[in-house]
């Protein structure tokens, strides 16, 4: 199994949503995070005085899958979070140990 | 419909008459005059008029103290939100005790030029109100009644005693609520309500006896209408002293001189508390004509506070437009304020064309001032010095630039017969005595609670906290994660306990990954 992570754009979060049930992809876990990468933060006016914003919002979302799905997945999130310009985001793909569902106790790929 | 209208007029006045002349027919006794009778009914019309008048505007006054509470704590962090509304709450709870006690009898009873003597405590002294004084004859044909009592500086009005009250009380308040913003996010909560027991008590209500009390101001041609300095510059010269006495927030100002801008909470709460003070200041402004009389000056002095409002707004948008590339809404809002504080001294005395170029004019001073006293490192988290100190200075020397006699004499009644080079020497003088009184002895007062109440300001630790959970226990927003705004992040806990309160302290930025 595999986690993938992905931090976007706020406003690209219904697009990739809907491209990844397209792809089969029901379950996901959305957090608002802020942070920033290359993009680095923005100036912004303050009663007359510039300030720096480092931390930009973005989006998190979270989905776990079984081993073979995971290229599709990612490869769809690339596709619907892309707008080309700096700040687009980063996808992680991390190992999944264990999965236990917790209604049925249900293990591994079945509680995905 | 006109005939129609005045055919009913004619049936009511009959009506009137006859049922009041009925049951002294019914005595037989000496048939009374009916002319006398209609007069005496008339007059108890106006004076019912006149008090709902009063009255209804006290309230809309009364009313803006949710609008200053909803633009400070808009324009404060969300950590201090709590704090904010409770002072702007508790402040009016203050002011109506002190005002009640002792300060309506030092502002209004008979005295010396310098405050009130007669019926100082609760309001007690002897009054015949309602009345229609002499005074108020020109207003009132059918006025017969001498005013008897010991607040003859405020007989000119003939709505009952207690509508004076309320009036002048919600006044006081104003004048107190405008020290909370500019001591935002660092004053102890207890050092505050002191103050403005104080405040309200004895210095609002001393300067208020020069101008508006018959003290010596008032006497000598002196005139603000509505209150540029008896109700702003007071509350912004009593706010100043706070400033200068507790000193700039935390991380506001850097040790090179940059200033780093600490951004409100919520402009939405900033932009609906401005709303609220614009429909306010329709009570502030025309109510203090405390007689709604023919309607003629009542809407001339609304069109004016309007006005200015407006030109004040777009004043500031165009001053922030050109000097900082962008309309920023908080100066804009200021801009409102500073356009209405500017012409509250004048409304009654100029033309609506110059309530329009005082507004503009009070529009582009705010900008200015809110830049200044950051060069100054005074720091005013709302702008209240900006607002009410220079545009209450402004506001009433625009009284003698733009002094209209005709209109005093028709809108305000209270012409001067000067010319505006004499009027603006009056004026002068009247911001010089207002500002030579209450810095210095707020200024004393403010050290002497520092000294009593061991500080007058909350600890570094507290500030970094927030004075919402140090002050108050709880918070405003406790399901919400609190975090530093942009600026002033370098500011850690670690930090503070190493640092001075006024070192800045900056974390290195991160590299880029």
């Amino acid at each position: 199994m595999k986690k993938i992570e992905a931090i976007i754009k706020p406003f690209k979060l219904e697009e990739v949503k809907e491209a990844l049930s397209e792809v089969g992809i029901e379950g996901m876990t959305v957090s608002e995070v802020k942070g920033f990468g290359r993009q680095k933060g923005h100036t912004e006016i303050y009663r007359g005085s510039e300030y720096v914003v480092d931390f930009l919002p973005k989006i998190k979302i979270e989905v776990v899958l079984s081993d073979d799905k995971a290229d599709t997945a990612v490869e769809t999130i690339i596709k619907a979070a892309r707008t080309g310009k700096i700040g687009d985001g980063k996808v992680f793909i991390l190992p999944v140990e264990e999965a236990v569902r917790i209604r049925t106790a249900e293990r591994a790929e079945a509680a995905v | 419909m006109k005939r129609l209208i005045g055919l009913m007029k004619l049936l009511a006045l009959t009506a009137l008459v006859g049922g009041c002349a009925l049951p002294v027919f019914a005595q037989e006794a000496a048939a009374p005059d009916p002319m006398q009778l209609m007069m005496d009914n008339n007059s108890a019309l106006r004076i019912g008029l006149d008090t709902v008048w009063v009255l209804v505007t006290a309230m809309l006054v009364f009313w803006m103290n949710a609008g200053f509470a909803l633009v400070e704590s808009g324009l404060c962090r969300a950590k201090n939100c709590t704090n904010i509304l409770a002072k702007n709450f508790i402040v009016f709870a203050a002011s109506t005790i002190s005002f009640w006690v002792l300060g309506w009898g030092l502002m209004f009873g008979d005295g010396n030029g310098f405050m009130g003597m007669s019926g100082l405590w609760f309001v007690s002294g002897a009054d015949n109100s309602p009345a229609l004084g002499e005074a108020y004859a020109s207003m009132n044909p059918f006025s017969t009644a001498k005013y008897a009592g010991v607040y003859g500086a405020i007989n000119w009005t003939p709505v009952p005693l207690w509508a004076k009250f309320f009036f002048q009380l919600v006044f006081a308040g104003t004048a107190a609520t405008i020290v909370s913003g500019a001591v935002a996010e660092r004053i102890k909560f207890g050092s505050f309500l002191i103050f403005s027991f104080i405040l309200v008590a004895f210095m609002y209500p001393i300067t208020g006896h020069w101008i508006w009390g018959g003290g010596f101001l008032g006497s000598n041609n002196f005139r603000d209408f509505a209150g540029s300095s008896v109700v702003h510059s007071v509350g912004g010269w009593a706010a100043l002293a706070g400033v200068i006495v507790l000193g700039p927030r935390l991380g506001k100002y850097g040790k090179d001189g940059k200033v780093h801008p600490i951004p409100g909470h919520s402009l939405t709460s900033a932009a609906l508390g401005v709303f609220i003070l614009w429909l306010g200041w329709f009570g502030f402004n025309p109510g203090s004509t405390m007689a709604a009389m023919n309607g003629t000056a009542i809407a001339h002095v609304l069109v004016n506070t309007n006005l200015a409002a407006a030109t004040g707004s777009l004043g500031a948008l165009l001053t922030a437009w050109v000097l900082l590339k962008k309309p920023d809404f908080t100066m804009v809002l200021n801009g409102c304020l500073a356009g209405l504080v500017a012409i509250t001294a004048p409304c009654a005395f100029v033309s609506i064309g110059s309530g329009a170029v005082i507004g503009f004019i009070g529009g582009i001073l705010v900008v200015l001032a809110v830049i200044m006293f950051d060069k100054l490192k005074l720091d005013d988290p709302v702008g209240a010095l900006a607002v009410h100190l220079c545009n209450g200075i402004w506001g009433t020397l625009a009284v003698g630039l733009f002094y209209d006699n005709q209109i005093a004499t028709d809108i305000a009644a209270l012409a001067t017969g000067l010319g505006r080079g004499a009027q603006f020497m009056v004026q002068l003088k009247g911001v010089f005595w207002v500002g030579l009184f209450t810095l210095p002895v707020c200024l004393i007062v403010w050290y002497v609670i520092k000294l009593v109440m061991g500080g007058i300001r909350v600890a570094a630790e507290e500030e970094v906290e927030g004075l919402d959970i140090g002050e108050h226990g709880n918070e405003a927003y406790p399901d919400f994660v609190i975090t530093q705004p942009a600026g002033i992040h370098g500011i850690s806990r670690g930090a503070m306990a190493m640092s001075e309160a006024t070192a800045e302290v900056r974390i290195p930025k991160p590299a880029a990954n």
